[in-house]
């Protein structure tokens, strides 16, 4: 019998090019930083990659003023139709540089490069088409005949999609007349500061568009600052507290996208080996660095033995290393400080009675990793089935009744996204009424699109990106 | 012979679908324009608060549950009852200064304006939805769907302010704990009796009176309130309302300038509503 010898098919890192140190993009220029400098690491390695810039107090007034002066003088006052072709130009550079942006990200995050090449960068093109499209049609968009942009936009971004969620940030901020400054998340800055590159080469007007670098007091000086008028932050439920206390009593408009702990529920009449690839899709895609992620799988009881055992045998073929391998499909933890808490909280779930099984997994010695894990006979109760992990651990319980999936589903403070696998028609609207959640994947999971709003219910946050609704958070309404 | 003494009416709350004195026993004095005595109101208590939230969660599911048809027919009902009560509405406004020409005009503009909202029922769907072209073998819609029990400090606009906050949370589904204005509490226990005799569910609306400044610290740190209308919200509290709010992340319409006169548009339908969005794949 033939054996298959397995290959690497690395993709190279020769189309990108990282500079020894990164400035801040303010006004149209990389300038330098006043804070103290911090590295920008390969997760995958722990090498470094860059000294990053950080903005203290001062340079975060600076880029303030700058987007305040490009609101008032220039972006604001210019027609729809001109912001939309800046845009458009925008999405088609992406296009161009679309290798050098996943490989990129790839490095810095430590996400797949399938991941990075065909779901991240494709979709980040797609988001400033998509809203570029908007840009000249707002009175069209049901927010009344001449809705105005808000003016400048603070926002603050994650590290688990940085270069996706930055488009999400500036693609409708942009489109409805506003400018924005813009932090991404302190492990990984790389894919922000090449978008500002970006910038440049669209001729995007200096201003427009800032991007400032810094850990969380870079942050809270942002969101605090009185020369903003709009937060958007997407991170984690307790932050996006803190910036809704520190939002309390100003008049600066707010839009948080927050943490998840979603459930992905299959009926014992779906197509099994399906909802398996979608189990697998929905919480080991992005190693679990995923808010929306299908955290708590809830399967019905009488076929639970079944798909666990599909389960575990579809788990033992993911590879798990090299992120720019194109085998890889699943990578680095992005960074050591929340390996340490995927770690904590697993061994939680040991520790309170659940049953973990990982596959056999050959796990490198430098960088940061975690193999595919399970945990069966989780309780309610467990802090595995409450907190969000945000990492590839999932946590499998059982149901009897459609009633009691759906309340198991809803019994968390969060309500982002849920998943439904059934192949009956009916049970699946009416699975998806009940559900508390912004976002319901029947039959499929952790699919994004432009046109289609995103965000939460309950303490998952408010305010939807995407589509039309994505207009409402940027437009003064 | 001397006139008939009239038969006066006693004040009480308004949680799930019955009128409790508040539990605190306490009242306060209501007075008119002239600052002569109408009524003693109840005066809300901490644990009325949280007995009204009670309600409301009890009553979300049923009430989002129904089609909105139906939800529609049975604010439509509460028109004609509120119709039926002209009278007893003018009286009340005349006691808080207005003219009888005025008061007449504003319970007109009151009974409008909840048919108005009546109708949006089975529209705002269809305003606030949309069905997604995604780049993809998907079909994808957006839905609105109400937040939950939502906490609403009324304005001091005693009933035309009142019904034009109270109708835009409830018409989408929403259940709520309504605080009515301080100074002028009794119109907004008229609506409830009018609301009882409607068809509307029990615990849909719930009204409590008292001092604001007391009632709406707890609702606004009330993990189990989705959201909160600081219309009415005492001056100098909306600072500490909005951070209390922060703790659940409830969904927060801050106070703003309102000509209740005006059309009001969807603004305060849609700031109670979340979107659901459902991907389905397409295929054979």
């Amino acid at each position: 019998m033939t054996v298959f010898e397995y290959a690497p098919a690395p993709e190279s890192r020769a189309v990108v090019d990282i500079r020894g140190s990164y400035g801040l993009f303010i006004d149209g220029e990389f300038t330098d930083g006043h804070g103290e400098p911090f590295k920008s690491i390969n997760p995958a390695d722990e090498s470094v990659l860059a000294d990053i810039a950080c903005a203290d107090e001062a340079d975060v007034d600076r880029a303030v003023r700058a987007a305040r002066a490009a609101y008032d003088k220039v972006w604001g006052p210019m027609p729809g139709r001109e912001r939309a072709k800046y845009l458009y130009r925008i999405a088609r550079i992406i296009q161009e540089r679309s290798r050098e942006l996943a490989v990129l990200e790839s490095i810095d995050n430590g996400k797949p490069i399938r991941e990075s090449r065909d779901v991240d960068v494709p979709l980040v093109a797609a988001w400033f088409f998509y809203y570029a499209g908007w840009a000249d049609k707002l009175a069209h968009a049901g927010f009344g005949s001449d809705p105005r942009p808000v003016g400048v936009a603070g926002q603050v971004i994650p590290w688990n999609f940085p270069l996706l969620m930055l488009a999400w940030k500036i693609a409708p901020a942009l489109a409805c007349g506003n400018t924005v400054v813009l932090k991404p998340a302190e492990t990984t800055p790389l894919t922000a500061l090449l978008f500002a590159d970006i910038c440049r080469q669209a001729e995007l007007p200096p201003g427009v568009v800032n991007i400032i670098t810094g850990a969380g007091d870079t942050g809270r000086t942002l969101v605090a600052h009185e020369g903003i008028d709009k937060v958007a932050f997407t991170g984690s439920t307790e932050v996006g507290r803190q910036i809704a206390r520190t939002l309390a009593g100003t008049n600066k408009r707010l839009t948080l996208e927050l943490g998840g702990k979603a459930a992905n529920i299959v009926y014992e009449d779906a197509a099994l080996d399906q909802a398996v690839e979608g189990i697998v899709n929905g919480i080991f895609f992005n190693q679990g660095h995923v808010c929306c992620a299908g955290s708590r799988l809830l399967v019905q009881e009488s076929v639970a033995d079944d798909v666990l055992e599909r389960l575990k045998t579809r788990m033992a073929t993911l590879r798990v290393g090299d992120p720019l391998d194109k085998n890889t499909d699943i990578g680095a933890i992005n960074s050591a400080e929340q390996l340490t808490k995927i770690k904590e909280l697993s061994e939680a779930g040991e520790a309170e009675g659940a049953g973990r099984w990982s596959p056999p997994c050959d796990l490198p010695s430098q960088g940061f990793w975690f193999a595919p894990t399970i945990f069966t006979g989780v309780a309610q109760s467990h802090r595995i089935a409450r907190e969000e992990i945000f990492g590839p651990v999932l946590s499998v319980l059982t149901f009897r009744t459609p009633d009691e999936a759906i309340t198991k589903a809803n019994n968390s403070p969060y309500g982002l996204s849920a998943g439904v696998w059934t192949e009956k028609g009916s049970q699946i609207l009416w699975t998806a009424q009940r559900l508390r959640a912004g976002v319901v994947w029947a039959n499929t999971f952790n699919k994004f699109d432009p046109a289609s709003p995103f965000g939460g219910y309950k303490e998952s946050g408010f305010g939807r990106e995407g589509g039309r609704h994505g207009l409402e958070a940027y437009l003064n309404v | 012979m001397s006139e008939r003494l009239a038969v006066r009416k006693t004040y009480k709350l308004f949680i799930g679908g019955a009128f409790p004195r508040s539990e605190s026993g306490r009242s306060y004095v209501v007075t008119d324009a002239k600052g002569r005595f109408i009524a003693n109101a109840s005066q809300a208590s901490r644990k009325d608060a949280r007995d009204a939230v009670v309600a409301a969660r009890k009553a979300f599911a049923g009430w989002s549950g129904r089609t909105a048809y139906n939800r529609g027919q049975i604010l439509y009902r509460v028109a004609e009852m509120l119709e039926g009560r002209r009278d007893q509405f003018t009286t009340e406004l005349r006691q808080t200064g207005l003219t009888k020409p005025q008061a007449n005009a504003e319970v007109d503009a009151a009974i409008d304006r909840w048919v108005w909202y009546a109708g949006w029922a089975d529209k705002i769907s269809a305003v606030a939805g949309a069905a997604n072209p995604v780049s993809g073998p998907f079909f994808n819609f957006s839905t609105p769907e109400p937040t939950g029990v939502v906490a609403v400090i009324a304005p001091d606009s005693p009933l035309l302010g009142l019904v034009s906050v109270v109708a835009p949370a409830i018409v989408s589904g929403n259940t709520t704990v309504v605080v009515a204005s301080e100074p002028a509490p009794l119109p907004a226990i008229t609506l409830a009796e009018v609301l009882a005799t409607s068809d509307l569910p029990a615990g849909v609306i719930n009204v409590l009176t008292g001092h604001r400044a007391e009632i709406t610290p707890w609702l606004a740190s009330h993990m189990d309130v989705n959201a909160i209308d600081l219309t009415g919200a005492p001056t100098g509290h909306v600072h500490d309302l909005e951070e209390k709010a922060a703790e659940n992340l409830k969904r927060v319409l801050r106070p703003q300038d309102a000509d209740w006169t005006a059309e009001p548009g969807t603004a305060r339908m849609t700031a109670f509503l979340e979107t659901k969005t459902v991907w389905h794949p397409v295929g054979v």
